[in-house]
């Protein structure tokens, strides 16, 4: 979809990036033969091609192929491999499905599927074949597949409306968009007639009335213009997306915007495709509109599943879903909020109502047409869709309360009467004209307060009321005086018109509050998972809003592997009994709702609803409720609705940032280790080679060489190898700190000794440099580990000695502060650069520097880090105050209430 | 006649370096490639000195030490152990063996402690009533220790820790050996005050010790007359020996 205000010489990003990800793919591609009706030979063209793969070479497999008998394709199925079909019981025949499981262990790299609208005998692990294809294409298997037009979703309804046949296998049609190459397969309607004459054409046998009609020349026609032009559409957006991904200027429409008005009729799912299909046809966004007016409140429960409903089709095929509040007449509302977004096509379904209706209630087609002003209005006659084609709608809800609540018709008598008392009362001053106008304020309260019933009831209360105390002859019921008879018809006909009114306008605010109030605790809730940042956060705050705002004890199930396993609930569960397990996973695998009230495994305790996002089933909810009967009211499923879909695709963002962390982590693990493998075979190769060079230079060329030179060949032999040697002790050091398999064997330890005898082993390495040693006298004993902390001080002062120039001066310090024991080594190097003081401590890491540097694993400081960590104690770095270079200073803590010993002589 | 050593490792090229290296200072040596030979050969002649690496194949090294120590509780031992290998090092010296050296090893550090674990045997052949070494003199029969001819005033425990190392000169004594060596001492950490106050009185400077050396995680050592002060190879091309400068 365009976005106005872009430049189009740009290359869209959206675009370059689909253009990639078809050039580099691991899914299999998806061929989809489309045919504009039975018998125009796409199995047949399937199998053509198949069979040119399969000679070209390609491992090429039949999944599944219905020849219906036809002996032409029947012998074009010979050589080819074929996966025997699984055998599945149903209600006492054996039906023959695809067996996918063995499919995919075939893996070939091309599946030939027939059919891709069928449906899959239950108990197979998907209920379409189209998702068995989706899983197939997953494996990275290509795969051909045929399609009628009429099995595309959104193309439904056209299909029905030309053929008087709705077929109710459909195919989503993103399916469709999402394969990488579509094929008509096209006849001519003659020659598709001629070879239904010859007994070619695959008939059902209980169906050939009705396909009499749908051969006819003129069904033939418009199907395969159908066919033909959604080809072509598709063509379009390829050629889009092809100039759009080179920047090449086209003739796109800018600025386009539909939207489509939804309400409660039988068309409104018709309309909503309609739209898509205007929509797509301009390449513009569109949404669908709902205006809840005042008599929202009055619709039945079927009229606002249908609105629901619509609404999620349209969600489903890419468009928006708005609810507005209505305010005044509904035609106004609609064209605000048309000029509001820039809409310049309003869809509209013709009306169906009668004038009577139209006369009290207002055509919105009429009000819409006349004051759209330039907005196009399309006034469309959408298919009507019969109910019962709402199969997830299996699960009974309570029936709405119901029946006469009494009270507000005891409190209407009750004002009229308080409303006559005053009129009484007050007839000294105000006169009898005026007394009904105490009546209508009595009228009017009640109309306000408690509807239309109550208000009615009361009006024929005052009227008598009226007519009895106050019209003469009073304290009948007989009115003598004629202009008397006036004043009460009048009188009755005004009570009635603002009890209308009054009632009317409460309604309206009922509805009104309603619905803020139910849009404010859906944003609230909508805030809250926004602000969940892990897992189980949005599971808890999901399970708490339903429980909350539905009444219900909430359990949610997610996916471990292929079975769903309790993560949540509210209040907290954590064990399901079989029935709810065996419920849930139904639920989960089949998508549609299992347990308590539904048609599939009703034993259960809880009844279980799928949770759904656009990439498909993630999780699943339970509820219960106590008391018998069904668990929610239409108006509770459809707020569980817009919960579970909030919660889904909360879980799924979660899920993605999950995602995403691990892909880092893992990343982060690979260069590590990358590093460490280069590391370690950079550094144990090079003192080798000196070793083997050296050595072999004494034997091979002994005789060339004199003493001195023989000498300090043997001098790099043993530096060498003692290099080498400390380069493992590294290795292995940093190896037990990743293991995390140092454990240090404490005991009371005098600092001061363990720097000298770390200085011992290190008086090679700082043979060219000058070392002073500044140990302080008495320093406490601490409680350390004599080997690793001569470790860490060795490697601090092969540290120094590798970045300190020769003949300087190398220094160690030891002194008591307080709490503390502090051992500092500094060095008159370069120093560290500013920013790097805490990454010296990084794994692998070296300070860059220009000049040659005697090569290091690295891994020194971190393991001198570890080391000391392990104690209890910190090591920091840092740069001298005094003079350029570094200093490192590690820090212990010295427990209280040590001293150096007195001892008795 | 010179001494005979029993080399006990499973590894031929460490025990290849081994005959060599010990056979110029003439050394006679058998060779024993696990603890089954080297029992073997214990039985067959007389042996002066057992080198013995602890990672044998078939008998764990400790095992074939309580062995050998139980028949000959006398014959010097010197282990051989890997750097990592503390807790073994310890073990294996307070169960009987004299000395360790860790592998990867120079071979005038390994003579040295060959030497020193052989001193008591040769001692035995000739009387050495004072022990010198580096300005230090100990005169275990009229118990005077002497610094650079200035007599020493030392407690009764600080000496006769000293006089443990001295009998030991060379040998590493391990805490636990020298705990319990000197009788009356039950606290560990008395042990490194002893030293400290030991160092301050007859090292030149306490604080980089020469002569009473710390062993990191086992014990301490009383250097021999005839050790490198430092135990390592010299530094050559005209690189400068390290200097100490104490600021105080």
């Amino acid at each position: 979809m365009p976005e106005a205000g872009r430049d189009p010489n740009r290359p869209s990003p959206d675009a370059l990036l689909e253009a990639a990800r078809r050039e580099e793919r691991t899914r299999g591609r998806l061929k989809v033969f489309l045919g504009a009706a039975p018998g125009v030979g796409k199995t047949y063209e399937m199998l053509t091609i198949g069979r040119a793969r399969l000679k070209a070479g390609t491992d090429v497999v039949v999944g599944v192929v219905e020849t219906h008998g036809r002996a032409e394709t029947e012998a074009l199925l010979d050589g080819f491999e074929t996966i025997p079909r699984r055998t599945v019981p149903y209600h006492g025949t054996l039906l023959q499905e695809m067996d996918l499981d063995a499919l995919l262990a075939r893996r070939p790299a091309l599946a030939l599927v027939d059919e891709l609208a069928h449906t899959n005998a239950p108990g197979s692990r998907h209920p379409k074949r189209y998702q068995d294809v989706e899983e197939l294409l997953d494996a990275g298997i290509d795969v051909l597949t045929t399609l009628n037009i009429q099995h595309v979703e959104s193309l439904n309804d056209v299909v029905a409306s030309i053929t008087r046949i709705r077929v109710r296998e459909t195919v989503p049609d993103g399916v469709l968009d999402r394969a990488d190459d579509i094929e008509v397969v096209d006849l001519n309607p003659d020659d598709l007639i001629q070879r239904l004459k010859d007994g070619k054409v695959y008939v059902p046998t209980n169906a050939e009335r009705a396909l009499k009609h749908y051969f006819s020349r003129g069904n033939l026609t418009a199907l395969r213009e159908l066919a033909l032009r959604r080809t072509a559409d598709r063509v379009d957006d390829e050629l889009l997306g092809h100039m759009r991904a080179n920047a090449i200027a086209g003739p796109w429409a800018a600025g386009e915007r539909v939207l489509v008005c939804v309400n409660e009729d039988q068309s409104a799912s018709g309309l909503v495709r309609y739209a898509k299909r205007l929509a797509d046809r301009l390449h513009a966004p569109w949404t669908a509109l709902v205006i809840e007016g005042a008599r929202a409140a009055s619709l039945r429960e079927a009229e606002r599943d249908r609105i629901a409903e619509a609404l999620r089709l349209a969600d489903r095929l890419g468009g928006d879903a708005v609810t507005l509040p209505g305010g005044r007449r509904i035609a106004d509302d609609v064209l605000d909020y048309a000029r509001s977004a820039n809409v310049n096509h309003i869809i509209v379904g013709k009306a169906s109502r009668s004038w009577l209706f139209a006369l009290v209630n207002g055509s919105v087609v009429h009000d819409l047409v006349r004051l759209s002003g330039n907005i196009s209005v399309h006034v469309v006659r959408g298919e009507a869709v019969p109910d019962e084609r709402q199969p997830r709608r299996a699960v009974p809800v309570a029936a709405p309360r119901s029946g006469l609540d009494v009270r507000p018709y005891g409190i209407a008598m009750a004002a009229i009467a308080a409303g006559l008392g005053a009129a009484i009362l007050a007839q000294p001053y105000a006169g009898v004209e005026n007394a009904d106008l105490f009546l209508l304020t009595a009228v009017v309260a009640v109309a306000v307060r408690w509807g239309l019933g109550p208000a009615l009831a009361a009006v024929v209360a005052a009227s008598l009321a009226y007519n009895f105390f106050f019209l003469p002859p009073v304290y009948t019921l007989t009115i003598a005086d004629p202009t008397n008879v006036a004043a009460f018809l009048l009188f009755t006909l005004v009570a009635v018109l603002v009890s209308n009114l009054a009632s009317r306008a409460r309604r309206v605010a009922v509805v009104s509050q309603g619905r803020a109030r139910a849009t404010e605790r859906l944003f609230g809730f909508s805030r809250k998972l926004a602000a969940c940042g892990t897992l189980d956060d949005v599971l808890w705050a999901t399970c708490a809003q339903v429980a909350a705002m539905l009444k219900v004890r909430v359990v949610l199930l997610l996916p471990d592997g292929q079975a769903v396993t309790v993560r949540a609930g509210y209040p907290p569960e954590d064990m399901l009994d079989e029935a709810d397990l065996a419920a849930a996973q139904w639920a989960f695998d089949n998508d549609r709702p299992a347990g308590r009230g539904a048609d599939t495994l009703p034993g259960a305790k809880r009844l279980f609803l799928p949770m759904r996002t656009g990439r498909g089933t993630i999780g699943v909810i339970g509820l219960d409720a106590d008391g018998t009967g069904p668990i929610l009211t239409p108006e509770g499923r459809r707020l569980l609705d817009a919960l579970a879909d909030m919660g889904a695709l909360a879980i799924e963002r979660v899920r993605l940032v999950e995602d995403l962390d691990r892909a880092e982590r893992a990343a982060e693990t690979d260069r590590l280790r990358q590093a460490l493998l280069t590391s370690i075979s950079h550094d144990l190769r090079t003192p080798l080679a000196s070793v083997l060079g050296a050595a072999s230079t004494l034997r091979d060329l002994d005789s060339a060489l004199d003493g001195t030179a023989k000498a300090d060949l043997l001098s790099t032999i043993i530096e060498e190898s003692e290099r080498l040697n400390r380069f493992i002790v590294n290795l292995l050091d940093m190896t037990r700190l990743e293991a995390g398999a140092v454990a240090p064997n404490l005991s009371a330890q005098d600092a001061g000794e363990i720097v000298d005898t770390a200085l011992r082993r290190t008086q090679a390495v700082l043979a060219g440099h000058r070392v002073a040693v500044d140990v302080a006298p008495d320093l406490p004993a601490l409680a350390l580990d004599p080997v690793l902390f001569e470790q860490v001080l060795v490697n601090l002062l092969d540290n120094a000695a590798k970045y300190a120039p020769a003949g300087s001066t190398v220094t160690v310090r030891a002194l008591h502060a307080g709490a503390a024991l502090r051992i500092t080594v500094l060095d008159e190097g370069d120093g560290l650069p500013e920013g790097d003081v805490e990454r010296v401590f990084d794994k692998f890491y070296r300070v860059r520097k220009s000049d040659r540097v005697r090569a290091g694993t690295g891994l020194g400081l971190a393991i001198a880090r570890g080391f000391v960590e392990a104690m209890g104690g910190t090591v920091t770095a840092g740069n001298r105050p005094d003079r350029p270079g570094a200093v490192f200073t590690v820090t212990l803590p010295v427990p209280a209430g040590t001293a150096p010993k007195e001892i008795a002589a | 006649m010179s001494p005979t050593i029993l080399v006990v490792d499973d590894e031929p090229p460490i025990r290849k370096l081994l005959r060599m290296g010990l056979a110029t200072q003439g050394y006679a040596i058998v060779e024993a490639p696990n603890a089954a030979a080297a029992l073997e050969a214990l039985g067959r002649g007389p042996v002066d000195l057992i080198l013995l690496d602890l990672g044998l194949p078939d008998m764990g090294g400790h095992d074939l030490l309580r062995a050998i120590r139980a028949s000959h509780p006398d014959l010097p031992v010197v282990v051989l152990s890997s750097r990592d290998d503390e807790g073994g090092k310890v073990e294996a010296l307070d169960l009987g063996a004299d000395d360790y050296v860790t592998k990867p090893f120079g071979m005038a550090e390994l003579l040295a402690r060959l030497r020193a674990a052989m001193r008591h045997q040769l001692a035995a052949r000739g009387e050495r009533p004072v022990f010198r070494v580096d300005g230090l003199s100990v005169d275990l029969v009229r118990r005077i220790v002497k610094r650079d001819d200035a007599e020493v005033k030392l407690t009764p425990r600080e000496y006769d820790f000293l006089r443990v190392l001295v009998l030991h000169a060379g040998k590493v004594l391990t805490h636990a050996q020298l705990m319990h060596s000197v009788p009356a001492s039950s606290d560990p950490q008395y042990l490194r005050v002893y030293i400290r106050q030991l160092r301050q009185k007859l090292e030149t400077d306490p604080e980089r010790p020469r002569i009473l050396l710390t062993e990191t995680g086992v014990g301490y050592r009383l250097r021999a007359p005839d050790d490198e002060p430092t135990l390592r190879p010299r530094p050559v091309n005209g690189a400068r020996p390290h200097t100490t400068e104490t600021t105080n």
